[in-house]
């Protein structure tokens, strides 16, 4: 693993979705096990060139989550490599048991992407917001799941996931990221990156939350407050010994997701938390609420996923020491 | 038989819910256009004279309810509300924004006359055979419409729904589809065909009717025909046209969520006014 903070972190030019597609296609260039699924949801992921250039290895099996899910667990079994696609809520919510048995019991190898999360889903409202994908992925023994921060994570990801085995599930926000990563980065799935040193706090963050922090521990540097930012990009299997170590060395954590903080990250830190070296925890998340319509930036603070929202709960976390 | 008057009436209906449909989306910039479009007809018939509703008690125990399964076509139905009087107009340029009470997909706790709650494509089939189960528990003389997808009928639960309707012989329930054979990525024939939809619905156990979605007359004529039916649910396949009443949408390939531009908004109002002018001069 060799992750270089980027030196600007601006809105990438690419998004999300383009570069996942380019990746899937390079990989299947190399490697003829590898296929796609999508529920009538191709276009809005941007896949429409990988149906071009492989058709047959192409399956948009219509609006079917739960059929798609079943058949990618099927391909599996004849040593095919799927990557499923629909959005976060359809992708999990909509088809868990045929995840958790047809491709989690059955110890099979299926690869499956949720795009939109949390409030990223933004005008699409409500119904098609998920604050607990990973939440109840993370009840599948053995899975991984993932959430890239942005392409230059995305791809390095993607391609290691091709070559290991078992259930992954991806948490994808499908338009343009932040750029956290120089060109060249690579990670360690299950190592958490720590992109800023720091001794009074230790700032957990994942997706859209990550910049987030960063904006959060560069404003508490001037009220004289040293946070680190961990990058938790892997949720599952989570990263004990880095967050051990956070909370040995600056004896306070803040955790910060886009996401419900019930079976979230906040839930995965504090249970490495309490469990071997409990220290002053906050969650910054959503609390258990359900999504809305908006534009995304009116849902970030109604939700209260800040940077401002963090730096409120690291002087509290702090005042708890 | 429908008079030529009421028919009149259906097809101004359905031309103001087109109007009022596309100033909502064209007022956000972007929407699920094709799919309002499309079932305008249908809901000008519904809520134009078939639904027995009181917009001033929207909960009233024996109404008539309304599923819209397909819910990203909330534009259009709340057009179809607002013009039937359950609120204002202007209220119809809050789509989408903050606090709204009008989201993108139909949600029955937002809404005053949104009966359920839809997004996830269906989901409300099994909600309306719910509704027709309880309210024929109670006793009550109402029926439940249902409003599918074409795309949306490759849902297995939808096929769910569709046995256990039988089963209970609910012919309180009547479906409609909107078979513009169109889905999100392109057409319904070419991700997963649905071949024969009345055909399969009536091997269901249901009764089953194909007419012109576009007609209001036909569309008028097939509920009453579906009422009439003792025993079993009822299916009537709408033949439709993604983006229908803007040529502009009609004709793009992609029409199922389209950025609309103010040129555009004004564009297809111009041509949609143009109709209405010439259906209330009839
Ligand atoms: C369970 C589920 N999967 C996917 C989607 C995303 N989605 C919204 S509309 C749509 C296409 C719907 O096609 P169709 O039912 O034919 O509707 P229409 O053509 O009337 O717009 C898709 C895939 C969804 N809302 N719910
Ligand atoms: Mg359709």
């Amino acid at each position: 693993m060799s992750a270089i903070l980027a030196k600007n972190r601006i809105r990438e030019d690419k998004e999300m979705r383009n570069a996942y597609c380019e990746t899937l296609m390079e990989l299947a260039e190399k490697d003829e096990r590898i296929v796609v699924l999508d529920a009538d949801l191709m276009s809005s992921m941007g896949m429409k060139p990988f149906l071009k250039a492989y058709p047959e290895r192409t399956f948009n099996v219509g609006i079917q989550e739960a059929n798609m899910i079943g058949v990618a667990a099927g391909l599996s079994a004849t040593g095919k490599i799927p990557f499923a696609h629909s959005f976060g809520p359809f992708a999990t919510r909509r088809c868990f048991d045929q995840i958790f048995l047809s491709c989690g019991y059955s110890r099979l190898n299926v690869r499956i992407t949720g795009s939109d999360p949390g409030v990223t889903a933004s005008y699409n409202g409500g119904t098609h917001m998920p604050f607990e994908d990973m939440g109840i992925m993370r009840n599948i023994p053995d899975i991984t799941i993932l959430e890239p921060v942005d392409s230059v994570m995305l791809r390095d990801l993607i391609k290691q996931t091709a070559n290991l085995y078992g259930v992954f599930y991806t948490r994808l926000l499908r338009k343009n990221a932040v750029k956290i990563y120089e060109e060249g980065s690579t990670f360690e799935i299950g190592k958490g990156v720590q992109l800023r040193d720091g001794k009074d706090v230790t700032i957990i963050a994942t997706g859209i939350m990550v910049d987030e922090a960063l904006k959060a521990a560069e404003a508490l540097e001037v009220d004289g407050i040293s946070a680190r930012v961990l990058n938790m990009f892997t949720l599952k299997p989570i990263d004990k010994e880095t967050i051990i170590k956070s909370a040995e060395e600056t004896g306070a954590i803040v955790t910060a997701e886009n996401h419900n903080v019930i079976n979230g990250l906040g839930s995965a830190v504090a249970e490495v938390l309490v469990e071997n070296r409990p220290v002053p925890m906050e969650r910054v998340g959503v609390f258990d609420r359900f999504g809305e319509v908006g534009p995304e930036s009116y849902l970030r603070e109604r939700f209260n996923l800040t940077a401002s929202d963090i730096m409120e709960k690291v002087k509290k976390v702090i005042a708890r020491k | 038989m429908l008079g030529a008057e009421k028919i009149k009436e259906f097809e101004i209906f359905a031309l103001k819910i087109r109007i009022e449909a596309m100033k909502a989306i064209g007022n956000l910039g972007f929407g699920h256009v094709g799919g309002a479009l499309s079932i305008a007809d249908a809901l000008a018939v519904l809520y134009g004279g078939v639904m027995n509703v009181d917009p001033k008690n929207p909960r009233w125990d024996d109404r008539d309810w309304l599923i819209c399964s397909k819910g990203h076509a909330g534009p259009a139905v709340y057009a179809a509300l607002a013009l039937r009087g359950y609120f204002p107009l202007e209220e119809l340029m809050t789509l989408n924004k903050p606090g709204t009470h009008l989201p993108s997909h139909c949600d029955r706790n937002l809404t005053i006359g949104v009966d359920m709650t839809t997004g996830s494509l269906g989901q409300g089939s099994s909600l309306a055979v719910g509704v027709a189960l309880g309210n024929r528990l109670d006793g009550r003389e109402n029926y439940t419409y249902l409003i599918l997808g074409d795309g949306e009928i490759q849902e297995g639960q939808v096929w769910e729904a569709a046995l256990y309707a039988a089963q209970q012989k609910l012919d309180n329930l009547i479906a409609f589809i909107d078979y513009n054979k169109k889905q999100l990525d392109g057409f319904t024939k070419e991700i997963n065909d649905l071949g024969d939809i009345k055909a399969k619905f009536e091997s269901f156990g249901w009764h089953g009717q194909e007419v012109d979605g576009s007609n209001v007359k036909e569309i008028y004529e097939a509920i009453e025909r579906a009422k009439e039916v003792k025993g079993k649910p009822s299916v009537i396949v709408l033949h439709t046209i993604k983006g229908k009443g803007w040529s502009f949408a009609e004709n793009t390939a992609s029409n199922h969520h389209m950025t609309v531009s103010k040129e555009q908004m004004e564009e297809a109002l111009d041509e949609l006014y143009k109709k209405l002018e010439k259906a209330v001069t009839r």
